[in-house]
């Protein structure tokens, strides 16, 4: 269970404050309009954002004093996933090691990862001779191989069309629960959270609210999201 | 916290280079009690040239950059290219190009004298002001024109179908708003000018304060009389360089001049006339050089192949060390930080650096590293203002990506900001290699005879009227620093994937 204790996370003169629980191994949808604090939240989780108060845990250990790479989470952003100077195999290897040629087992993880998420044979590729899904996959990839429990995705499909955003975020999901992942996902499409999330937790400008079972948010929603929700 | 620990030792090492020399000139200086009125006279000179030599390349500059804004023509970005040459071209070089056009055997001379037009003599404050116009001009140019192109066409449509004065309704007020800073950046410029000075004028009426400097340490050897001078030189830069800075807008080295405004107005004759004019003024003294060079290749002596080591060392170690300076300082903080080396001159920190160094060894000993170093103090600040912004994207864009991945100090390097800024760097690697390799300022004062650095060796040789040679060795110069730059700025695009 990831346990955000009365946090308030700040990014600049902004403050979010979270006091919500995040069950373990389930998928969590964000949902609020734009400019409510959807990205603190997951900037917060991830410690990018500074934390003004409170404690965050994971698993019953304080995390909130952890910078961004000793924490239990790997992120997909929503643009900017991939170093364009990278290949897609020394892309994806970042998640295992920091140099950039691996070794052969190193490789053969990667290679396997690549399969994984469609793109075998590809690892060569610069990503800028990848098509925006293909990119995606990539990213995908590369957090998965990431040995992190936590997988939080600030609408990295949100640059593709309706029907691949759909099928990435399908794939995402089927993915990250066969790793036994948590994963925590921004959206501002109700549908997305309709598809795949079991629950969703509202950010209102200031305040995200406790998770609440997907198909009773969104059917009843709370007062602050009736207008957004419509 | 190793990762802070290393721009913070890179702003202690520049701030350290730049206020010890500072320290030991304020603490060796007489004050300004000490002063000669020789010595009021170059200040006086000084700022009397500046002011002029920043008046009139900023008056000349608006109809240029008004001529080059409305006119599209063949070789119109080629021009625009050639005037960021003077920034990179080795002063001396120009100097002697000058010499070529406008000095006493020179071709306007040749031309002009069967006419019955009186004898051009380029020595003296008129000739001080020229070259300065020369190197000047472009770059005031480059500065109104940006202004001009930041002007969006739809307005000059506006003014168009109104039958407004375009001048006044909008040309004026972009001007007014552009020439005081330009003025401001030339006249900084000039005042800490040493190689004219030091070519061109001279005598009591064209005494410049760095060239008194100079003449201090060199014919007086009175180094308390050259304390006081760097402390009048430096009080002078300190106060333009504050004023420039509150004035100037508008980037030095900016890009995207390429655009062309559509107008309805202006002579297309005059525009052509104001370009050919500039274009000449700009291109003949480079043409003499390379003309009267060729064959003076040849009658290089023997003397110039060391000289040409000692300045390529000089040139490639302050790119590296400008390199490892500028990195961990391509913050705003670090950009502030060098702009304190902007106002101190070159001669400024040379005196102080001899101050310092005079108890321990022999200056002439440590001339190439003190030269290297403050080549560094100077190029550092157009390094900075190259590389942050590319430093900040990158930061921007990747950071956070590079953080969740666990890169940091070294590492982060290493995999993201350095291929990231692969452009950035090799334009600034070119530019200070360039102005290194060109130096003509604090050698003088160091050097040994026999161990001069290539500029200076030409200007020996034009002391000693082997002009022949000296054609020949400027020649080389210039061709090294171009090529020096051409490399860096080249090997920087190569395979570059922004």
């Amino acid at each position: 269970m990831l346990w955000c204790d009365q946090a308030m996370f700040g990014q600049g003169t902004y403050e979010l404050s979270a006091d919500l629980k995040i069950e373990a191994g389930k998928v969590t949808a964000v949902i609020g309009p734009s400019g409510s604090g959807k990205s603190t939240l997951l900037g917060g989780i991830a410690g990018f954002h500074p934390q003004h108060s409170g404690r965050v845990l994971w698993k019953d250990a304080d995390i909130t004093l952890l910078p961004p790479q000793n924490r239990p989470v790997s992120m997909l952003f929503q643009d900017n996933n991939l170093f364009p100077h990278l290949t897609v195999m020394q892309n994806v290897g970042l998640a295992v090691s920091s140099r950039l040629r691996l070794t052969v087992p190193q490789r053969d993880r990667v290679n396997a990862i690549l399969d994984r998420v469609g793109l075998g044979g590809l690892g060569d590729r610069l990503p800028a001779a990848l098509s925006g899904g293909q990119q995606s996959r990539a990213a995908l990839a590369r957090a998965l191989l990431q040995d992190r429990e936590i997988m939080l995705m600030d609408e990295p499909f949100s640059a593709l069309g309706p029907g691949l955003k759909a099928e990435m975020l399908d794939l995402s999901v089927e993915l990250a629960k066969a790793a036994g992942r948590t994963v925590i996902m921004v959206t501002h499409d109700p549908a997305d959270a309709a598809r795949v999330a079991d629950a969703v937790i509202g950010v209102a400008p200031g305040i995200a609210f406790a998770p609440a079972v997907t198909s009773q948010f969104l059917r009843d929603p709370p007062e602050a999201f009736k207008d957004y929700l419509g | 916290m190793a990762q802070r620990a290393v721009p913070i030792i890179a702003a202690l090492i520049v701030a350290g280079l730049v206020i010890g020399p500072v320290t030991a000139v304020l603490w060796r200086g007489g004050g300004f009690s000490a002063l000669s009125s020789a010595d009021l006279d170059a200040l006086s000179f000084t700022i009397w040239q500046a002011f002029w030599s920043a008046i009139i390349s900023v008056v000349l500059a608006v109809p240029v950059a008004r001529a080059l804004a409305r006119r599209s023509f063949f070789g119109r970005s080629a021009l625009i290219s050639v005037m960021g040459a003077p920034f990179i071209l080795p002063v001396i070089v120009a100097i002697l190009g000058l010499l070529a056009v406008f000095g006493g055997r020179g071709f306007l001379n040749i031309v002009l004298g069967p006419l019955g037009v009186p004898k051009l003599d380029i020595y003296g404050a008129h000739g001080v002001i020229l070259a300065h116009v020369f190197f000047n001009l472009p770059l005031a140019v480059r500065l109104i024109l940006q202004g001009w192109l930041a002007i969006p066409s739809e307005r000059f449509r506006v003014a168009a179908s109104l039958g407004a004065p375009v001048f006044w309704v909008l040309e004026w007020p972009m001007l007014r708003r552009i020439m005081p800073g330009a003025f401001a950046v030339i006249f900084v410029i000039c005042l800490g000018s040493f190689a004219v000075a030091l070519t061109l004028g001279g005598g009591p009426k064209a005494t410049t304060v760095e060239l008194a400097i100079y003449q201090a340490f060199k014919f007086d050897f009175d180094l308390s009389k050259a304390a006081s001078l760097a402390v009048v030189q430096l009080c002078l830069g300190l106060a333009a360089g504050g004023a420039a800075l509150l004035l100037s807008r508008g980037d030095m080295i900016g890009v995207g001049l390429d655009r062309v405004v559509q107008r309805w107005d202006g002579s297309c004759i005059l525009d052509g006339v104001w370009i050919m004019l500039a274009a000449a003024f700009l291109l003949a003294p480079l043409m003499a050089v390379l003309v009267a060079g060729l064959p003076g290749v040849l009658d290089l002596p023997p003397s110039i192949w060391p000289a040409t080591l000692r300045s390529l060392f000089i040139a490639l170690g302050a790119v590296i060390l400008t390199m490892a300076l500028a990195l961990p300082l391509a913050t705003k903080a670090g950009e502030a930080a060098s702009l304190l080396g902007i106002s101190v001159s070159g001669l400024v920190l040379g005196t102080g650096l001899f101050l310092i160094v005079q108890p321990f060894v022999r200056p002439s000993d440590v001339a190439l590293p003190v030269t290297m170093l403050v080549n560094v103090l100077m190029a550092l600040p157009f390094v900075l203002r190259i590389l942050r912004p590319g430093v900040e994207s990158a930061r921007d864009d990747f950071g956070k990506l590079g953080q969740s991945l666990g890169l940091s100090g070294w590492t982060l390097w290493r995999i993201v900001y350095l291929p990231r800024l692969r452009r950035p760097m090799g334009f600034a690697a070119g530019l200070t290699g360039a102005l290194a390799m060109g130096d003509l300022g604090v050698i003088t004062l160091f050097s040994r005879p026999g161990e001069g650095t290539l500029p200076l060796v030409m200007y020996q040789l034009m002391g000693a009227y082997q002009m022949q040679a000296a054609y020949g060795a400027a020649l080389l110069l210039v061709a090294l620093s171009l090529g020096l730059f051409w490399a860096f700025d080249k090997g920087g695009r190569a395979n570059a994937v922004v």
